[in-house]
């Protein structure tokens, strides 16, 4: 019997999924590389806060694993974690889960988002979703065997999406509207009153709606809407939020799904038979974040505004036309006045003044023409960048 | 008063009215009146530096002492403590509660130094009852600075979506 050949690459590709062939990589690779080799750059790139997790918060973790809890926890998360986050949106938002039935602890709202489209999708299912977004919404939807489809927003709305829009996209197939506010990247925020029209419209078409609400906290001047606190919109609401953004616990990997029993026992199961459990010390730390109270978030979201005024003059000011995001920690300027596009402006202002930001064309058509900047960095990096990009502009215009 | 323009100082001496204006979205003029007023009501103290003196490897010692107090009638500790601080070996002093009255913090360039005054100035005064000196060790932080180590702080990936 002669040797069968080796599995070489090209028939190891051939061997990936369809599914998973047909998903494009993200669009940062390319600057990710240049950017780890350059000295000096500065980075408007990341998706982060810049903040090390509050101490009580880490202490707690800390503590966990010197009591030895380190063991899985019951599938749906720590029951004094699941009654925290009922506490949490109550007072909060005035929404009542049932922390038995109507919670669930998640690996960070990027799990949650992959079992809210797992457990609700049907092959060929359509989910409807402001353009630009979040870069997970569509590969989640795709890999749940949905039809992602996007609805523009435009700088002329401050990038809030139009209920009226959002209908003349509904067809049968239409399964669920998916929303991210305060939105990555644009640092738009919906009012409650624009909230309600499209809750309107889910009601109207008997549609579901996941909500993203990661960035619940970090608002400047305005209120954040809960979804679900709309009248009527808790039972068809998917509600995910997480600790990274408001604690600064992005790399523990803890959030929530919160809908009601029948959805949240079906995520439940993928997330069994997936994940398991959330990890112990993140539970536990992430308990503690919210046992603590506010003072520690506020400071944090006072930090941010102060960055966030600084840069958004400071872009207005070298003549990058950008509208006035209220929430998230991103800005995100028109570089149309360059002539170049998105990509072409984040690559050649790294490479000319090595400043990273992230092409608004990653996260959709509709962000071509802009890019996002992130201000959760330091004040004074913020500073030299808008001075280096002011030069570039100045060459480029 | 505005008291965020207070904060910013507070975090960052040097921060410019210009600065400050961005960053609070309040009007440059009126930062400017704020500051002003604030330094003349002396509710702005002082600009200061926090300097690690250790990383120069200049020697300074620094002392706490414990100052025990027979308070006097009708001016209590407050004329025994202007008579401790006008001394300008000393850094800080404050009224505490406890097993002893005054924390005195003193700095001197070397041991003796510190240790006399201790024994020269502060233990002869009359309503003095009897002191214990602590001398600093190491500083770990200093109006809310980690001066060593423990500030470490880990790295973002510099891009993420």
């Amino acid at each position: 019997m002669s040797p069968r050949p080796g599995l070489n690459s090209k028939r190891a590709r051939s061997l990936i999924s369809k599914r998973v062939e047909g998903i494009s990589p993200s669009g940062i690779r390319k600057f990710f590389d240049i950017l780890s080799t350059m000295e000096g750059a500065i980075s408007l790139g990341v998706g982060e806060p810049d903040f090390v997790t509050p101490w009580h918060v880490s202490e707690a973790g800390i503590y966990s694993i010197e009591k030895g809890y380190t063991m899985y926890t019951s599938n749906k998360g720590l029951l004094e974690l699941r009654q925290e986050l009922t506490r949490y949106l109550y007072t909060r938002y005035g929404v009542e889960y049932d922390p038995e039935t109507e919670l669930l602890v998640t690996v960070g709202v990027s799990e949650g988002l992959d079992l809210a489209m797992r457990s609700i999708i049907n092959p060929k299912d359509e989910v409807l979703s402001p353009d630009p977004t979040y870069v997970s919404y569509g590969p989640c939807t795709v890999l749940a065997e949905g039809v992602f489809i996007p609805i523009p927003t435009t700088v002329e709305n401050d990038f809030k999406v139009k209920a009226a829009d959002i209908e003349k996209r509904i067809t049968p197939r239409t399964k669920a509207i998916l929303l991210g506010y305060p939105n990555n990247p644009t640092g738009a925020v919906m009012e409650r009153n624009e909230l309600a029209e499209v809750a309107e419209v889910a009601r109207r078409h008997d549609l579901l709606v996941v909500s993203d609400e990661i960035y619940d906290r970090l608002v400047y001047g305005v209120k954040h809407t809960c979804f679900a606190s709309l009248p009527e919109m808790k039972e068809r609401t998917v509600l995910l939020g997480g600790f990274s953004k408001a604690y600064a616990m992005t790399g523990w990997r803890v959030g929530y799904a919160a809908a009601r029993h029948e959805i949240i026992e079906a995520m439940t199961k993928v997330h069994q038979y997936t994940m398991l459990c959330a990890p112990i010390v993140a539970q536990m730390a992430a308990t503690e974040a919210l046992r603590a109270g506010d003072a520690v978030v506020k400071e944090m979201v006072a930090d941010y505004d102060r960055r966030r005024r600084v840069m958004l003059k400071g872009l207005n000011d070298i003549g990058l036309a950008c509208f006035e995001p209220k929430g998230a920690f991103y800005c995100f300027p028109s570089v149309k006045v360059t002539g170049l596009s998105s990509e072409e402006f984040a690559e050649q202002l790294l490479v000319e003044e090595k400043v990273a930001v992230v092409p608004g064309s990653a996260f959709g058509e509709c962000g071509e023409g802009y890019v996002r900047c992130c201000y959760a960095t330091a004040l004074s990096d913020i500073e030299e960048a808008l001075r280096r990009m002011g030069r570039f502009v100045e060459r480029h215009s | 008063m505005n008291k965020e323009v207070l904060k910013a100082l507070e975090r960052d001496a040097r921060t410019t009215p210009e600065q400050i204006a961005t960053q609070t979205g309040i009007s440059m003029e009126e930062v400017e009146k704020t500051i002003e007023k604030a330094e003349r009501d002396r509710v702005i103290v002082k600009y200061k530096t926090i300097v690690n003196w250790e990383r120069l490897g200049e020697e300074q010692v620094q002392a706490l002492i414990e100052v025990k107090i027979q308070p006097q009638r009708n001016v209590g500790f407050d004329a025994i403590a202007e008579r401790i601080y006008r001394f300008p070996e000393v850094r800080s002093v404050y009224l505490v509660s406890g097993t002893y009255d005054l924390a005195v913090f003193v700095v001197g360039k070397t041991m003796q130094e510190a240790a006399a005054f201790v024994w020269q100035k502060l233990a002869t005064l009359e309503s003095v009852q009897g002191t214990v000196t602590h001398f600093l060790l190491k500083r770990y932080k200093e109006d809310g600075e980690i001066l060593e180590g423990g500030g470490e702080k880990g790295r973002r990936q510099p891009l993420t979506l």
